[in-house]
């Protein structure tokens, strides 16, 4: 029996043609994830002194030579776009990062009996009670401003969906047989964790760091555009964007629209590796 | 509805809001703290005050004394509603927080209104017409406005409407200080448009993809199956059905995202200079006006946690399953 | 339908005019598994089945065998991801999708197995009621009195909510979201609970009291008991294939009347037969048909069993999928 019927062709059979599901999410994966890398190398090369002010182009319009425009000292908005992109990615890479060791932490000691569970559940509510961009206000002014305050307040805000996977996973593996066998033969805990647990949380960890990613972005991005953390003179997105709201009433529309939009590409990228990456790893959404 | 089931539940929340206002107030007094801000110093800036008033300052904040000992004071003060004086209207933090909010609040629920139904129907639709042009249009539409930074969907707007087209204001003359009532209703109304449409963009893509794979998902459910079985179909059958099984979790959904609205609220007052309770707390963010930083986080937990309440409340009081459940309890 | 057909139930069963056929059926899944591979699930394989008026025709397979899909697919409710091949035929017609769309919750009525088939959020006179215009309404509900009536079931559980019922309410409603809609075939998907004796004869009454008024019924059932206390015909069903198709008078005496060698062990393992349990487990979702599928537990095996799977071959009105058989009766 074959399965080339016609009801069963991908929508997007013209774009991947009869390529089957693994190899075009695979494939998928590998693409965006080499765009975003280019992006992020390309970025440091990109010298903020040599993005060259020019006041005789200045507020051009996107042109060949300038994509996305020039802004009102003639600087090269593309460039500063693909810097502060290089710029987010480092920042919502470092947030992605610190917040998964959170959760591996908590999601661990969730587990070593009930009053940790319970300590890290109030935990969770506790910090699903302020909205998540105030508590990053917050924690920025604690750290007295700069990257490490956007950083740390972001991780502070976005450990909690990878806890609870991890939670919810670890509770399961906790209960097959080869985790109580473990127990008898008298491993202590630490052991057990290292040697059963860790192996089969780690794809559940590098996806859960990877979805966190654009939401971090999103947040350096909002909170530089209200002018915390990072100095003015950082070629950072959320920076750029606060910016061109001077610039808006003159009719400088590309100053605001190319560096969002570029960041919106970044963002839906980074979504597109990790539902990819949930996919091969939990497969019933595709089964759908 | 049971009286005496619903007064134990608000009892019951009340007594968590205590604790949960307690755990917060501790956590960001600490934060402030051990920030290298001085809330008295501050405060002073380059006035001369009587020795009685940096009395009454030092007093509030505990100067010269433990952590802990500072902890329990501002708690004390708390307790007595006494949030401290802002920094930059000089006025009493309760006061600007009053007036901040009633604005604010407009804002919120006109565009929770707005978005919960639009995203609600469209998300509907997606479910009913899936794997058609208008579902991958709707899904095409959320991924996008999911992806996008509000603050950016907001510029756009403000480049189209006002910029360009002249509709509304750009709302950056209003000087930062100037309070919502020195504004007139058609003037306020006039503003209030573009924050609350940049809103409603991004809270209908949310609501409207949970509506649809909550549809789908009850569509491939057996009590679905069974009902196509006995002959029902098309919208009849979303409607009697799909609907029934998805407007709960739906309504439940759209409370959960108080927080969310809260900061996109945040991002929205700042780019229209709407004079709602987030402009305040960026600009208290900015100039260190620690008081009315402190007081807005404890009014965004309060309307966080009501948000969150009003959820279970509806979940609880509705579902005729958990209705009957827990009325056994008694 | 005369009084006469009703009272005399072996003139309905002797020659039935067909009501459904269904001829060579298969229904098979995909899947993905971890990683993304695709995995194709062959669940039914080449079934045939035919159901007269008035006649119970009972499939008989173990638990989770895949034979609920044979109900879905009659009714045109299975899933996205399946492929269904073959021919099934209404009153002669073919019946495709459009038809069993036409025809399902009118002629053709499905009895699920579970609680789980009733939407839970609504109540269950609305369902059984179903959806109907306001100017029919009042009928439906004066035909869902009448039928409650014929259940034993109070009229004010028509306010109640699924999660309020028992099981025996539960099996009951369901057998009533069938009959308001006076139906002439009716397929019942596992509809005897439990194991206890008195619900069980119940439904069976039920279903016979169906069947007595013209209805054909198709019964979905791994009790074998079940399945010979009321069927005219058993269809035995084994690792995704029909591989028996006999009367229900044949499962009587020592079962020497029976023809394939699992349908004699199974008939052999009831305990008024001796309880002779018999070793091994049947093969599912077999790839590859490259020997007959009960070759690995058969005892009397022949050298053909070993590298072809044999078709179902008509042996005196019954049917049976094996080469011993075959051979014994010389074809």
């Amino acid at each position: 029996m074959s399965f080339d019927k016609e009801r069963f062709k991908s929508p997007y059979s013209f774009l991947f043609g009869n390529m089957n599901l693994r190899t075009k999410t695979l494939l998928i994966i590998s693409l965006v994830g080499f765009v975003l890398l280019a992006i992020a190398i390309n970025s440091f090369f990109i010298n903020v002194d040599n993005i060259t002010t020019n006041f005789a182009i200045k507020n051009s319009q996107p042109s060949l030579q300038h994509p996305f425009g020039t802004d009102w000292m003639g600087r090269d908005m593309f460039s500063r776009t693909i810097k502060g992109l290089g710029l987010s990615i480092v920042i919502g890479g470092l947030a992605s990062i610190l917040s998964a060791i959170i959760a591996v932490f908590l999601g661990l000691s969730s587990t070593l009996g009930r009053y940790f569970d319970h300590a890290v559940n109030s935990m969770t509510d506790l910090f699903l009670s302020i909205p998540h961009i105030l508590l990053i206000i917050l924690v920025s002014i604690s750290l007295g401003g700069g990257i490490s305050g956007i950083v740390v307040g972001i991780s502070l805000t976005h450990w909690i969906p990878l806890t609870r996977v991890l939670r919810a996973e670890i509770k399961q593996i906790n209960t097959s047989t080869y985790v109580k066998l473990s127990k008898n033969f008298g491993r202590t805990k630490l052991w057990i964790a290292k040697n059963h647990l860790l192996p089969l949380l780690i794809p559940q960890i590098v996806v859960g760091t990877i979805l966190v990613f654009p939401h971090a972005i999103m947040h350096e991005a909002s909170v530089t555009f209200l002018g915390f953390g990072l100095s003015p003179h950082e070629p950072a997105i959320g920076i750029i964007l606060a910016e061109s709201m001077k610039y808006l009433s003159n009719g400088s529309w590309w100053l605001a629209f190319f560096p969002g939009l570029s960041l919106l590409i970044i963002v839906l990228l980074f979504d597109l590796i990790g539902d990819n990456l949930q996919k091969l790893l939990d497969p019933t959404q595709a089964n759908e | 509805m049971s009286r005496k089931k619903l007064i134990k539940f608000l009892g019951l929340k009340a007594g968590t809001l205590i604790v949960l206002l307690i755990a917060v107030s501790v956590i960001s007094f600490i934060l402030v703290e051990i920030s290298p801000i001085d809330p008295v110093r501050m405060y002073i800036g380059e006035m001369s005050l009587s020795q009685e008033k940096l009395d009454d300052l030092n007093e509030y904040w505990g100067v010269n004394q433990s952590l802990a000992l500072k902890v329990v004071n501002w708690l004390g003060n708390l307790a007595n509603g006494n949030l401290g004086t802002s920094l930059i209207y000089r006025i009493p933090v309760t006061e600007v927080i009053g007036e901040r909010f009633q604005a604010s609040f407009m804002l919120i629920f006109i565009s929770w209104l707005f978005s919960g139904i639009l995203g609600f129907f469209l998300g509907v639709l997606a479910g009913f017409k899936k794997g058609t042009w208008v579902d991958k249009g709707i899904k095409i539409y959320s991924y996008i406005v999911c992806s996008a930074p509000v603050f950016w969907i907001g510029l756009i707007l403000l480049m189209i409407f006002s910029v360009q087209l002249g509709w509304f204001p750009t709302g950056l003359a209003v000087p930062i200080g100037k309070l919502a009532g020195n504004v007139t209703l058609v003037e306020w109304l006039h503003r209030l448009v573009l924050p609350a449409l940049t809103l409603s963009i991004t809270g209908i893509a949310q609501i409207a993809l949970f509506t649809r794979s909550k549809l789908v998902e009850v569509s491939s459910s057996d009590y679905f199956l069974f009902a196509k079985a006995r002959g029902e179909k098309g919208w009849s059958l979303i409607k009697r059905h799909g609907i029934r099984n998805i407007i709960l979790p739906a309504i439940t959904l759209q409370f959960l995202s108080f927080s969310e609205l809260f900061g996109g609220t945040i991002l929205v007052e700042q780019i229209f200079s709407y004079p709602g309770i987030g402009q305040a707390a960026v600009t208290a963010g900015l100039q260190s006006d620690i008081p009315l930083l402190l007081g807005i986080v404890l009014i965004s937990t309060i309307f966080v946690f009501c948000g969150n309440s009003i959820a279970d409340l509806f979940y609880k009081f509705l579902d005729p399953r958990i209705k009957e459940s827990e009325a056994n309890e008694f | 339908m005369s009084e006469d057909k009703i009272n005399n139930r072996e003139n309905v069963t002797k020659s039935p005019k067909t009501l459904l056929n269904v001829s060579n059926i298969s229904i098979s899944f995909f899947q993905y598994s971890k990683g993304l591979k695709k995995i194709v699930l062959h669940v039914v394989k080449e079934l045939y089945l035919d159901v007269g008026e008035g006649e119970i025709v009972a499939v008989l397979g173990s638990s989770g065998s895949g034979k609920s899909l044979l109900a879905h697919a009659i009714l045109g409710i299975l899933p996205g991801n399946s492929l269904l091949e073959g021919e099934m035929k209404y009153n002669g017609k073919i019946l495709d999708q459009k038809l069993k769309e036409e025809l399902r919750g009118d002629e053709i009525a499905l009895i699920p197995q579970s609680v789980d088939f009733l939407d839970p959020l609504m109540k269950i006179g609305d369902q059984i009621i179903g959806d109907v215009t306001d100017d029919k309404k009042e009928g439906k509900k004066r035909e869902m009195t009448k039928i409650f009536k014929n259940y034993n079931l109070r009229e004010d559980i028509a306010d109640l909510y699924p999660f309020q019922l028992s099981g025996g309410m539960t099996r009951r409603v369901l057998f009533s979201t069938s009959m308001i809609i006076n139906p002439k075939l009716v397929v019942a998907d596992e509809p005897t609970p439990g194991l206890d004796e008195k619900p069980i004869e119940e439904t069976l009454n039920y279903l016979k009291t169906m069947a007595n008024e013209g209805r054909g019924i198709i019964l979905i059932t791994h009790d074998i008991q079940t399945a010979v206390k009321v069927a005219d015909k058993v269809v035995i069903f084994y690792s995704g294939y029909v591989i028996e198709v006999n009367r229900t008078e044949n499962f009587s005496g020592n079962g020497n009347k029976l023809l394939h060698p699992y349908t004699r062990a199974l008939y052999k393992a009831l305990p008024q037969n001796g309880f002779k349990l018999f070793e091994g487990s049947q093969p599912m979702n077999m790839d590859k048909e490259d020997k007959c599928i009960y070759y690995d537990r058969c005892r009397q095996s022949i050298e053909k069993c070993s590298h072809s799977n044999p078709d179902l071959v008509e042996i005196d009105g019954m049917k049976v999928r094996c080469y011993v058989v075959e051979k014994s009766y010389e074809i």
